[in-house]
């Protein structure tokens, strides 16, 4: 069907949804279920002296209890995925339950099993364990220091790794005319998806084979780490990602807990269900961000930046998590200049284990830490030569002529017109008129701040060979199979793995586009191991520029076969034959023409194909792109901050993205608003707090502050449409844009609004309490 | 000293007598009791709201009503709304307006902004933002969802009805 | 998060939910809307042996004009207190503050009599209730007796009220003729808690001087509290801006201004004067 590919079509996913008919993994049931409890460490650093499970084997209903000793006969650890090369990685085995010791808060060290959920949870309160309590290390940067307690006994000064990339002599920085010097923090937040985890497990003692559902963006990953974990072989053990509510990033790891329910599923042959609470999830699913970020930037007088030094001190948390330590190296490290023609570029990242719970990907992982560095970092720069941010911006944006263009870095952005975003965000929010309206309101003792974020990201993960070489441990290209069915009905199948995208929208409207039916005609598979071969999942917005660009070749070829048997029957050429609206017509004789569905019908009866063809209409592509994608755009944000109080006003927010060709405007607009939700959450609200002994004190929606309907404006949307020369959709990325543009624009636009007290740099979240020291004390928020 | 209650309530229009421990939370009766996993459990300090349902035709939050509580009440949950044959007006308004993305907190949005439409069927975007103070969605920034209440309402105007009515559904429908 | 087990009892009378409770031996709690007792029993940071429920008491439910007082029964909802005609017609800003408390689903469930015997000192009524002389009829094993809301808040989560007893409506005063009222709210953007609440009854003679003024505050302190040292200050006074920001000032003079991760004690106590200035220059400027 013509029109669908860039239409604002509904969604697929909500009747089941929107009925209460989605199947979440809490939501599934099997016969003689019981249910799993994971007793937790309330202390941050400690020796596990002894655990006594009797009082709890006595409750009745209760089914077993295991302890980290007994689990780790059963099961293997479960390793990290990314093993950053060249970085002196020192990753440490975690146990699946802590056996000796625990290295943070909320870590596990037993689970109960009982017949329902209300018994486990009453069996945790009769386990006792007799803890002896260590000092603990929560920051980084006291990690670092000497004579700090050490997470792991072998792990000098807690350094878990150190990554370098590029180098400038200081003598750059020394004769530069201008140098802006600043420490930022990109503080530990909490991606908090509003489904917990869970997972449920079945084993069949006789054939071998486990079935485990979770709450995963990937279960591909899980499967290859499980299998390993358990024991298992990939050809028995079966993953199905159900509806997923929610991950960010929190559900790409391969977590103990999901593997213990499995082991526990085995060892008691009968299934496990087991569903994390939230003040569970605030400990022990990951955490993100949490580096602080030393950048030293030069440039000339007259507004051109010249050469960007950073250090990256990244807390990594306890245990080197599934991706963690990619995201502060790679992820962040070879964006750090942006959507900037600087020339000389040079990172170092120092990741720190401790006792706090490990950090991993959220939504963008290390680009939106890059993005926040050098959006501060151009408007520290403008300020200090006293330019107008935008102009520095300008000066400095690579130019639309000079792509494809090669960061300093070795990041070939594949293609971009940066200034066209940035003047139609000027041209929406009326920038000119805004400045004076500053200036007016200032006069009044009124503060208006406008920031502004011209940010590009690298996404579409990714050439597999990149991956290799930067020590990921798995390839990154996408999977699809098209498969027709005798009546013309087709079944996708994707190795993404949505989880609120709308996949399956944007992909059965590029597949009914080209193969000219109907969209209801189309089903996408996805989330089963077991009818998907292989896939490495969904994040770092690689669904519909890599998973998208496979199910588009795949649904190619099965219209490449399907015009053979059409050109066999009308007896005509192939070149004859003319392909539209799912007619294979020949030119210039009406009449003469075939269906596509008769087509399908043709190919799978077999009746009469073309000599050496073989029976069935089905397609598959494996499709590894040869480069990322760079969505890049433009965020502007006014902000109005409470002279009395600090409190900082939303007033307007416009975000003009170019993501490539856009599938489905309604859907880029719901991910843009949502990212950007989260991101002026963390630059407002959000931010996980330790106590000094490694207590988590932001550990509930009482104290983490998830952004609120009430915090926002409407937020204005834009798009410009640059197609990506890497992929035959010509789509970038549009998961993450909000999560990196957002926070620097925010935060550009309070520190704008404070520029009367002289505050050029405050720590996010920019909360009222802080802002309001800062204007008392006239430039330091403590 | 018993610890088991006996209840009587009506499900979607379906009358149940059943015995229940006492504290059993309204939202594990509906969802394991009951197999009506439409309502969803995102906290648990009564923040969230996915838990939402309506109860007397009031939305509370089934994760902080003891089931016992609700004994000889009537409650509706996202199945009772409507069906895609019988969509009530926010359905429609979620799934035309794209209301919703991974759907987890949606049936609890849904029956708060039931809640809403039912005390103010023609609240501004002040008002409606001010209404979800108790629900927390993560995926959709609410714009769209403000949208989706908005659609609702102008849908149960032009029926003339009224937010909860809408949602009765028949006696023996329920499932 | 589960409770731990309890007894369940329902009581039909205000007699018998007192005779449960006192056959309870201490284990128990009286359960109304449950929402503030539902949520510390899932953390199990209370594990009550016995739940008396009083909710099906229906006399003490709705509202009722007494002379110069309302009364509301202790099972009102905060959304019927919002919106009760009576409510609205003497005492607005009493529906005005019930209807910012906790959030639209909350409000369906918690009641009057619950929110003022938790005591919790970041909820909304007890200044309210504060500010407008408030009257608590308590039921117990000694019968029926009346308390003055000023002196029933000892510390958070600690009242006045005796174990065997409960809270079976709380009278507010309708705000003299001429006076002007207000509720002030800054909530914590996660909890929807007052960070600052302050209430404020006020009202000049003819010649602009404050001859009547009570200030109640909520959620600064570890409980509510009159801001007697401010009332003083502004009483007798011309209310001029500079007077209300003179007498503000002192609105967290008595208090036990509190601190936790989100506003410090001493931002507690700025926002306390700015809140409370905004809110006496609203109704008297």
């Amino acid at each position: 069907m013509a029109g669908l590919v860039g239409a604002r079509i509904k969604r697929k996913e909500d009747p089941r949804l929107i009925t209460g008919n989605g199947n979440f993994t809490d939501d599934i049931k099997l016969p003689g279920m019981l249910h799993a409890a994971f007793l937790r460490s309330p202390y941050a650093h400690a020796r596990i002296k002894r655990i006594d499970v009797s009082e709890a084997l006595k409750l009745p209903g209760v089914k077993a209890v295991f302890t980290g000793a007994d689990i780790a006969k059963k099961m293997k650890a479960v390793p990290a995925m990314w093993f950053v090369t060249g970085a002196d990685l020192k990753p440490k085995p975690r146990s699946p339950l802590a056996v000796d010791k625990v290295l943070y808060a909320g870590e596990a060290v037993a689970v109960a099993v009982a017949e329902d959920r209300y018994t486990a949870r009453d069996a945790l309160d009769l386990i006792v364990v007799e803890y002896e309590e260590l000092p603990a290390v929560v920051g980084q940067e006291a990690a670092m220091q000497e004579g700090a307690p050490l997470v792991h006994e072998d792990v000098p000064n807690n350094l878990a790794l150190v990554w370098k990339a590029g180098e400038i002599p200081d003598e750059v920085f020394e004769q530069a005319e201008v140098v802006v010097r600043q420490r930022l923090y990109n503080q530990r937040v909490i991606p908090n998806p509003m489904e917990t985890r869970a997972a449920v497990a079945q084993y069949n003692p006789g054939s071998g084979e486990m079935t485990i559902w979770c709450t995963t963006q990937n279960p591909h990953i899980h499967r290859m780490v499980y299998s390993e974990v358990l024991g298992i072989p990939e050809s028995k053990l079966r993953i199905i990602a159900p509806d997923v509510g929610g991950g960010f990033g929190a559900k790409i790891a391969t977590y103990t807990e999901e593997a213990v329910v499995g082991c526990v599923a085995r060892e008691l042959k009968q299934p496990v269900k087991w569903a994390e609470e939230r003040s569970e999830h605030f400990k022990a699913t990951t955490h993100a961000r949490d580096e602080v970020i030393e950048i030293e930037l030069a440039g000339t007088r007259d507004g051109i930046m010249t050469a960007l030094r950073v250090k990256n001190t990244a807390n990594l948390g306890a245990y080197l998590s599934t991706f963690g330590a990619g995201c502060p190296t790679i992820d962040f490290g070879l964006m750090v200049t942006g959507a900037y023609t600087i020339p000389r570029a040079a990172v170092v990242t120092y990741g720190v284990y401790t006792n706090t719970t490990p950090t991993d990907a959220y939504r963008g992982a290390g680009k939106p830490e890059a993005t926040f560095q050098i959006e501060r970092a151009v408007d520290l720069f403008a300020r200090e030569i006293g330019m107008d941010p935008v102009e520095v911006r300008r000066k400095n944006m690579v130019q639309k002529e000079a792509f494809p263009f090669s960061n300093p870095m070795g990041c070939v952005y594949d293609s971009g017109d940066y200034h066209l975003t940035l003047d139609k965000a000027l041209e929406m929010i009326d920038y000119q008129a805004l400045r004076q309206e500053q200036e007016e309101l200032r006069k009044q003792g009124r503060y208006i701040g406008i920031g502004v974020s011209t940010y590009v990201e690298l996404c579409g993960f990714g050439p597999s060979k990149v991956a290799g070489a930067i020590g990921f441990q798995g390839g990154v290209w996408e999977n699809s199979t098209v498969r027709v069915h005798p009546s013309g009905k087709v079944n996708v199948y994707t190795g993404t793995s949505p989880h609120g995208q709308g996949t399956e929208t944007a992909f059965s409207q590029v597949v009914a586009e080209k193969l000219g039916i109907p969209m209801e005609d189309v089903e996408i598979i996805h989330g089963d191991t077991q009818s998907i071969s292989m896939g490495w999942g969904t994040y770092g917005s690689r669904t519909t520029a890599v998973g998208g660009a496979a199910v588009a070749i795949a649904t190619d070829r099965v219209i490449e076969k399907a015009k053979k048997i059409a050109a066999h029957e009308l007896e005509v050429a192939e070149e004859d034959l003319e392909f539209s609206e799912g007619i294979f017509q020949v030119a210039g004789v009406p009449g003469q023409a075939r269906t596509f569905q008769e087509m399908a019908k043709s190919a799978n009866f077999a009746w009469n194909l073309p000599e050496g063809m073989e029976p069935s209409l089905e397609a598959q592509s494996f499709f590894d792109p040869s480069n990322f994608v760079y969505p890049f755009g433009a965020h502007i944000c006014v902000v109005e901050v409470d002279g009395s109080t600090g409190q900082v006003e939303l007033k307007r927010y416009v975000a003009v993205d170019d993501v490539g060709r856009v599938i489905n405007p309604m859907l880029a607009e719901g991910q843009v608003h949502g990212g950007v939700a989260q991101g002026v959450g963390q630059a407002l609200w959000e931010g996980a707090v330790y106590g000094e002994n490694g207590q988590l004190l932001s550990g509930t929606f009482m104290d983490y502050t998830m952004p609120k309907a009430r915090f926002f404006p409407t937020i204005e949307t834009a798009f410009t449409e640059t197609p990506s020369p890497v992929n035959p959709l010509g789509a970038k990325g549009i998961g993450e844009t909000g999560t990196t543009a957002a926070p620097p624009a925010v935060a550009n636009a309070v520190m704008d609004a404070l520029r009367p007290f002289g505050i050029k740099d405050l720590d996010m979240p920019l909360t009222p309490e802080k802002v309001w020291k800062a204007m008392r004390n006239g430039g330091s928020g403590e | 000293m018993t610890k088991r209650t006996e209840i009587s309530v009506t499900v979607n229009g379906v009358a149940k007598s059943t015995e229940v421990d006492s504290r059993m939370l309204l939202v594990h009766f509906l969802r394991d009791e009951q197999g009506l996993t439409g309502t969803h459990i995102g906290c648990d300090t009564s923040q969230c709201g996915a838990c939402t349902v309506l109860l007397n035709g009031e939305a509370v939050k089934s994760c902080t009503v003891l089931a016992v509580q609700a004994d000889g009440g009537e409650i509706t949950t996202v199945e009772g709304l409507g069906d895609m044959q019988n969509l009530h007006p926010i359905q429609q308004g979620f799934w035309e307006k794209h209301g919703l993305q991974c759907g987890f907190c949606t049936s609890g949005v849904m029956m708060a902004s039931v809640g809403l439409l039912q005390q103010n069927p023609d609240p501004t975007e002040a008002e409606i933002r001010e209404a979800l103070e108790g629900v927390i969605c993560r995926c959709t920034g609410y714009q769209f969802i403000v949208s989706a209440v908005q659609h609702a309402a102008k849908l149960l105007a032009e029926s003339g009805s009224n937010a909860v009515d809408q949602g009765t559904v028949q006696v023996g429908e329920g499932s | 998060m589960i409770p731990s087990a309890f007894e369940y009892v329902r009581a039909a009378s205000v007699e018998e939910a007192i005779r449960l409770l006192q056959e309870s031996n201490g284990e128990g709690k009286l359960l109304a809307g449950g929402h503030s007792l539902v949520p510390l029993m899932k953390f199990r940071l209370t594990t009550p042996g016995k739940l008396v429920d009083i909710s099906r008491i229906s006399e003490l439910r709705g509202v009722r004009k007494e002379g110069n007082r309302l009364v509301v029964g202790a099972l009102t909802t905060h959304s019927q207190l919002a919106s009760d005609p009576l409510v609205r017609e003497h005492i607005p800003v009493l529906a005005d503050a019930a209807r910012q408390i906790g959030d639209l689903q909350v409000r369906n469930r918690g009641t009057v009599g619950g929110n003022i015997a938790h005591a919790d000192p970041a909820a909304d009524l007890p200044g309210v209730a504060l500010a407008l002389d408030a009257l608590v009829e308590l039921h117990g094993e000694d019968g029926q007796e009346v308390v003055e809301i000023d002196g029933f808040f000892l510390g958070p989560l600690i009242t006045a009220l005796p174990e065997t007893s409960l809270v079976t409506s709380v009278s507010f005063a309708v705000p003299p003729e001429g006076t002007k009222s207000v509720y002030l709210k800054y909530p914590h953007p996660a909890s929807g808690y007052a960070v600052v609440g302050v209430c404020a009854v006020a009202g000049t003679d003819p010649d602009g001087v404050v001859n009547y003024v009570r200030i109640g505050m909520n959620g600064v302190a570890d409980v509510a509290y009159r801001a007697t040292a401010a009332e003083q200050a502004l009483l007798g006074q011309r209310a001029t801006a500079e007077n209300i920001r003179e007498a503000a000032a002192l609105a967290a003079e008595d208090g036990e201004i509190g601190s936790d991760l989100f506003a410090s004690e001493e931002y507690r106590r700025h926002l306390s004067a700015v809140y409370t200035e905004r809110a006496l220059s609203q109704i008297l400027l």
